[in-house]
Formats: structure tokens, C-alpha cells, sequence
């Protein structure tokens, strides 16, 4: 039997509009994955370090704010650092069109705008997460 | 059969017989359900029946007067209209001066700051914190400095201002006071309203610093201040808005927002202030969602519980205590990124609801904001859209005329009923701040939140746009683009103001809010006293994290 796939939520930055983040968290772990949720205001720093900690497979980062092209290359550069570049990011919140390519840039495939149906987010993430040994 | 039928039902069942049953054989209704966006389950039809219960004279009576459901104004907007009152904020403060110019220079009657999120959590735009935030989601105030670049060019003595501002009210409504001086407007004349509703925080937005009881004790220090100092000044802003917006049903916004506002109360009589010295000044803020019928039972309710509970609960004998005086914006969460032009008909729907239910000032939102901030264009057609219904519509030559259908007084009635039943539970618990401590009504409004969005996915709720009638090539529309030099411009500024001020005074000032914090003196002198000082947002936030330290939630799933 295969592992359950393993997700750590976050809320980076300063918002605390975290109604996205908590329905994603609960309808993955409906899906069968293990669902880590940060809580609110979270730096980088604390992300990377709670995917250490959890063994994650991927990190879910909620960001409506408008904060998302500082935070989420940030994460991506402290993923490298450790060695964890195997470790799906993908992001939810208000995503303008025009930051969709330079987020991809980044290696971030899965970014998800207001209205995207849960499932659609599930099957992403069961298509994408790194493969569990 | 014995026994006396009332004739409404006998009318009912014959046209159920006779009328209902043929057709229904010919052609049955749609698979439904037929439920309200808050799940509530809807009949087919309401009749006399339905509100044989209510007394027409006492539950309901007249505008004007106790118990307010029809409206606190005896002519409603045939005397005056609502307020159209645009929240608007970004960037630097000359670029959101300029855009409150283009607001009033349209037609709009109040204004209303947006702050940027730093602001809102108490930071300086060089904390590690605010990184990628500074001017995004609003304006950014540091110091009065920018309070003054602000409101250059608009007489605070002849405008209102809303501030959305809560843990750090104090220190930006003693800004704002400050500037007014400045400009030379007499305190005791100009009005204008601070959010300053700390528990829906907790419930809700999250965007608190410090713990409950403290956050409290700034509240009721802002209470007795303004009765003595700033007697016109809307001193809270109780809301249900955000508490739905994070994905409660409409009667969970509606208990929780009055429950909030009867725990202030409580809170100011327990400081020691009499209820009618600061009651007259508590206002609310509600949302207006998709559902149009209840939404319109939602403030009708609104004023009944309030003037119930302020008369009867809390003793109040001057009927301003009792009169329910609400804002309302339409729902920002029912916007879709998909097919954004949509959101304009969803938008005037939702804007006539709260006219129907008799709100005092309005907030239409632009069609671009599931999107990004509004640009100068679609935040003129939310406005447009306001003028639209007040002036074209007909639907303001009336007062309250929804009064006495049979459904929405049926509505209205166990919106009522319902409020009563969770404030019971509340107050089982000891309280708002008590059941805030205990997760209560965090975990309410995450399990709604979630029904909600598995209904969503089931399609059992349709969103146009969204998982029914989906458009596949859609062309993206312009977006206003916030930049990063606006941090640039408000980190400079910082710098050079740590320089230039007198850094002595400063520190002065700080020590004495500290002190006061301490203490029991009120808060609002010494911070009156920082800000002329020219000491900032974070500075004072810090010196009072200092002394109460800051809270952390237990997230609730």
C-alpha cells in the first residue's frame, strides 16, 4: 500500500483571510493525504523548516494579499538550500495573469485563482507530489 | 371535521387540491433544493398563515419608532438617502488622496480607508514581516506625516471618514484627530467611524495584536474619551462582514455581530460609562450577500434584536440606544475571477438587498476585486451602480416596502428566533470574549465555510461562471498592477523621518503610553501625545506589545 501523500498548508505574510487555507487543508485530507496547517503568519523561513519537519511532499501557500512574488520565490530558494527541491509548491489566492509565467519560472505549476474546483486542486496534487519511497 | 380551521388555511388547502396537485402531476419542480445560500430550506409558498404569530402593531409597528424592524428613520429615504460610502486605499497616501478627490469629485458623499496590511497589524514598513505588503491591499501610514498627505486637500470638518482599522484604532483615530486640529476643525463637530471591532478578529479576520481583554480595554477606552472629547464620532463599527465573508451562514452573521456588540456594551457599563453616554455611538457593518430575500430579513431582525436587547437587557432609556445604524458592503467573496463582468449584476443585486433592508451607508464592490484592487473605472461603475437604484430604480419613494410579505416577515422572524437561541449558547459560556477563548464561533463559521463549499462542488449551489455555464476562452481584463515602489517611497520616508524628529520627545511619549497601559489611566491622551510626536504605527504597537504581549490563535479546521 502506497503512503498518504503529505501536504503542509500555509498562511504566509500579514493576512489573515485564511477561510481558502483552512478548506483546502480539510477537503485534502478528505482526499486521503495528511494535511499539516501552519496557522496564520508565517515567514519562509518557518515554511521550509516545517516541510523539514514533516517530510512533506508539498507545500500549499494561500496568498491573496499581493505579496505572493516576494514570498513564493523566497520558498522556493530555501527548499534548494536544504535540499528539498523535489518538494511540490503550489499556490492559492489572487494571482494576477500577468505573475502566472514568472511564478512557473520558479517551478510552481500549480496555482490556483478563486472559483478552482477542489477536486481540480486533489488531482493536481495526486498527479505532481514526488513519488514516496 | 370538528374544530375551527382558520379560513387562511381552509383557502390553502382547496388551492392545493385544486390547483397545485394538477399541475404539480403535470409538470413537478426541479430537483432543487430549494435553500437559501445559508442552507436554510425554503416552502413553496408563505400566506397569512405563515405569520399568524406576529402582531402587526407590536413586532413590527412602524419606522421610526421602537422596535425599529420597518427602519430608524420615519421616512426612509424619501428624507435622506443611504450614504455612498466607497472603501478605497493603496499605495502611498497622495495616490489614495487622489483617488477620495475622484470619488467626491463623482458624486460620493463619505469616504471610507482602506489601510495596507502592515498597517492593520501594527508593523513598520521595514519589519521583516511586511515584506512584498507595504501599500497592497490598502494605504500605508506610518507616522501623521502620512495621515497628513492623506487628507490634504479635504476638510475633515465637512466630510465623514470610516477607517476599516482595528487593533491599531487608537493610534490612527488619534491621527486623524490630530490632522483635524491641524486643519482647524472643532472635535466636538466633525464625524466619521473606526472599525475598532476587535472580536470579530478573533472570529474572523485574524488581523489582532493583542490579546482579548486588552484589545477590550482600548475599546472602552476610545467609549468614555469620545463621549467626553469627540461626542459625534461612531466609536465601533461592530461586523458581521468579514465574520461571513470567512464563510458563515447569514444567520450565524447576524447572531454573532449583535452578540459582539452586546459584549462591548457590557464591557463599557462594566468601565463604569452609562449605557445612553455611548451606546448612540455604536454602529454595525453587515454584509450583503447572494440571497436576496435573506439578506432584507437580516437587517430588518437587526433592529428588532438590538432595540430589544438595548431596552430591555441593558436598561437604555434614550431611544438613539436603541436605533440599529448599520453600513453594509456587498459581498466581496461572491465575486468571481471568472467572467468578472458578472460581478457587476451580482454587485446591484446585493446593493438593492441592503437598500430594501434599509442600510444606512453602502459599499458596492468593483467587478475586478476577486481580481485584484478596483482601478479608477470599475470603481466609478460600483458607485454608478449605488445612483442607479437611488435614482432610477423607484424603489426609494417608499419605506421599508418588503414590510408584511408574508415571506420575508416569516424570514425575518426566525432570523430572529435563531439569534436568540445561539446567544444563549454564548452567553452559557459567559460571553463573547469567553466563547472566543473556547474556539466557539471559529468553529462554527469553518464548518459553514466548509458545507458551504462541498454544496459548491456538488453543484447543489450554482456560481455562473464557475461550475455551471463556464466560459472556456476567456479574454483577461486590465488590472490595476501595484508595484513595489511604494515600500521604496514609505522605507525612505521612515529613514528620514527617524532622523529629523525629535527623537527625545519620542521616546517620551512612548514611556508615558506605556505607563498608561500599565495602568488604568485612558489610553487615548498618551497616544494622542506619540502621534504629535510623530512616533509611529509600530512604535506605539510595540511599546503596548511590550506590556500585553501578543496573542496566538489555535487554528481551527
Amino acid at each position: 500500500m502506497s503512503q498518504k501523500i503529505r501536504v503542509v498548508i500555509a498562511k504566509p505574510g500579514l493576512d489573515g483571510h485564511d477561510r481558502g487555507a483552512k478548506v483546502i487543508a480539510r477537503a485534502l485530507r478528505d482526499a486521503g493525504m495528511e494535511v499539516i496547517y501552519t496557522g496564520l503568519r508565517q515567514t519562509p523561513e518557518q515554511i521550509v523548516s516545517a516541510a523539514l519537519q514533516e517530510d512533506a511532499d508539498v507545500i500549499g501557500l494561500s496568498i491573496l494579499s499581493g505579496a505572493h512574488m516576494h514570498i513564493c520565490p523566497r520558498v522556493v530558494e530555501l527548499l534548494k538550500e536544504k535540499g528539498l527541491d523535489d518538494v511540490q509548491v503550489v499556490v492559492g489566492g489572487i494571482i494576477p495573469d500577468q505573475d502566472v509565467p514568472k511564478l512557473n519560472a520558479l517551478g510552481i505549476k500549480g496555482i490556483f485563482i478563486p472559483g478552482t474546483p477542489m477536486q481540480e486542486i486533489v488531482d493536481f496534487i495526486n498527479g505532481n507530489a514526488r513519488a514516496r519511497v | 371535521m370538528k374544530g375551527v380551521i382558520h379560513p387562511v388555511e381552509t383557502a390553502r388547502a382547496r388551492w392545493e387540491r385544486e390547483v397545485l396537485e394538477p399541475a404539480l402531476a403535470k409538470a413537478p419542480e426541479r430537483q432543487g433544493p430549494f435553500t437559501t445560500i445559508s442552507g436554510r430550506a425554503i416552502d413553496r409558498l408563505y400566506t397569512a398563515a405563515d405569520v399568524a404569530g406576529v402582531d402587526s402593531a407590536s413586532d413590527i409597528g412602524h419606522p421610526g419608532e421602537y422596535p425599529y424592524v420597518r427602519g430608524i428613520h420615519p421616512t426612509g429615504y424619501r428624507g435622506k438617502l443611504w450614504t455612498m460610502r466607497q472603501f478605497a486605499g493603496f499605495g502611498t497616501p497622495e495616490e489614495t488622496n487622489q483617488r477620495y478627490k475622484d470619488l467626491i469629485a463623482a458624486g460620493g458623499t463619505g469616504l471610507s480607508v482602506a489601510f495596507d496590511l502592515p498597517t492593520l497589524m501594527g508593523r513598520d514598513p521595514d519589519h521583516p514581516l511586511c515584506l512584498g505588503e507595504v501599500g497592497k491591499c490598502g494605504v500605508n501610514i506610518t507616522s501623521l506625516a502620512d495621515m497628513e498627505r492623506l487628507f490634504d486637500g479635504i476638510p475633515l470638518a465637512d466630510i465623514t471618514t470610516s477607517m476599516t482599522i482595528n487593533s491599531p484604532a487608537p493610534m490612527i483615530f488619534a491621527m486623524y484627530l490630530v490632522v483635524a486640529e491641524k486643519q482647524g476643525a472643532d472635535w466636538t463637530k466633525i464625524s466619521g467611524t473606526i472599525q475598532n471591532d476587535i472580536l470579530k478578529e478573533f472570529i474572523a479576520q485574524k488581523e489582532y495584536i493583542f490579546p482579548p481583554r486588552p484589545s477590550m480595554r482600548l475599546i472602552t477606552d476610545i467609549f468614555a474619551f469620545c463621549a467626553r472629547e469627540v461626542p459625534k464620532w461612531n466609536t465601533i463599527s461592530v461586523s458581521g462582514y468579514h465574520i461571513r465573508e470567512a464563510g458563515s451562514t447569514s444567520l450565524q452573521e447576524l447572531a454573532f455581530t449583535l452578540r459582539d456588540g452586546l459584549e462591548y456594551v457590557r464591557y463599557g457599563v462594566d468601565a463604569g460609562l452609562d449605557v445612553d453616554d455611548f451606546v448612540p455611538r455604536i454602529s454595525f457593518f453587515f454584509n450583503s450577500h447572494s440571497d436576496f430575500f435573506e439578506e432584507i430579513a437580516k437587517y430588518r431582525a437587526a433592529r428588532k434584536l438590538w432595540a430589544d436587547a438595548m431596552r430591555h437587557r441593558f436598561g437604555a432609556k434614550n431611544p438613539r440606544s436603541w436605533q440599529l445604524r448599520f453600513h453594509t458592503q456587498t459581498a466581496g467573496v461572491s465575486l468571481t475571477a471568472q467572467q468578472p463582468y458578472n460581478n457587476v449584476v451580482r454587485t446591484a443585486l446585493q446593493a438593492l438587498a441592503a437598500v430594501l433592508g434599509g442600510t444606512n451607508s453602502l459599499h458596492t464592490n468593483s467587478l475586478d476585486e476577486a481580481l485584484a484592487l478596483p482601478t479608477k473605472e470599475t470603481a466609478t461603475i460600483a458607485l454608478r451602480t449605488q445612483q442607479i437604484i437611488a435614482h432610477e430604480s423607484g424603489v426609494t419613494n417608499v419605506v421599508d416596502p418588503l414590510g408584511g410579505s408574508y415571506f420575508v416577515e416569516t424570514l425575518t422572524r426566525d432570523m430572529e428566533e435563531g439569534t436568540l437561541k445561539y446567544w444563549e449558547t454564548i452567553d452559557r459560556m459567559g460571553g463573547m470574549v469567553e466563547a472566543i477563548e473556547l474556539g466557539y464561533p471559529q468553529k462554527e463559521v469553518a464548518e459553514a465555510s466548509y458545507q458551504f463549499q462541498q454544496a459548491v462542488e456538488r453543484r447543489e449551489k450554482i456560481i455562473v461562471g464557475v461550475n455551471d455555464f463556464v466560459q472556456a476562452d476567456e479574454k483577461p481584463i486590465e488590472i490595476l498592477y501595484i508595484d513595489d515602489t511604494t515600500a521604496d517611497t514609505q522605507l525612505a520616508r521612515l529613514a528620514d523621518l527617524r532622523r529629523t524628529r525629535d527623537n527625545d520627545r519620542v521616546r517620551r511619549a512612548l514611556d508615558g503610553l506605556r505607563q498608561a497601559a500599565r495602568g488604568r489611566d485612558n489610553t487615548m491622551p498618551p497616544l494622542l501625545e506619540c502621534v504629535r510626536a510623530y512616533a509611529t504605527v509600530g512604535e506605539m504597537c510595540d511599546a503596548l506589545r511590550e506590556v500585553w504581549g501578543e496573542y496566538e490563535e489555535v487554528p481551527v479546521i
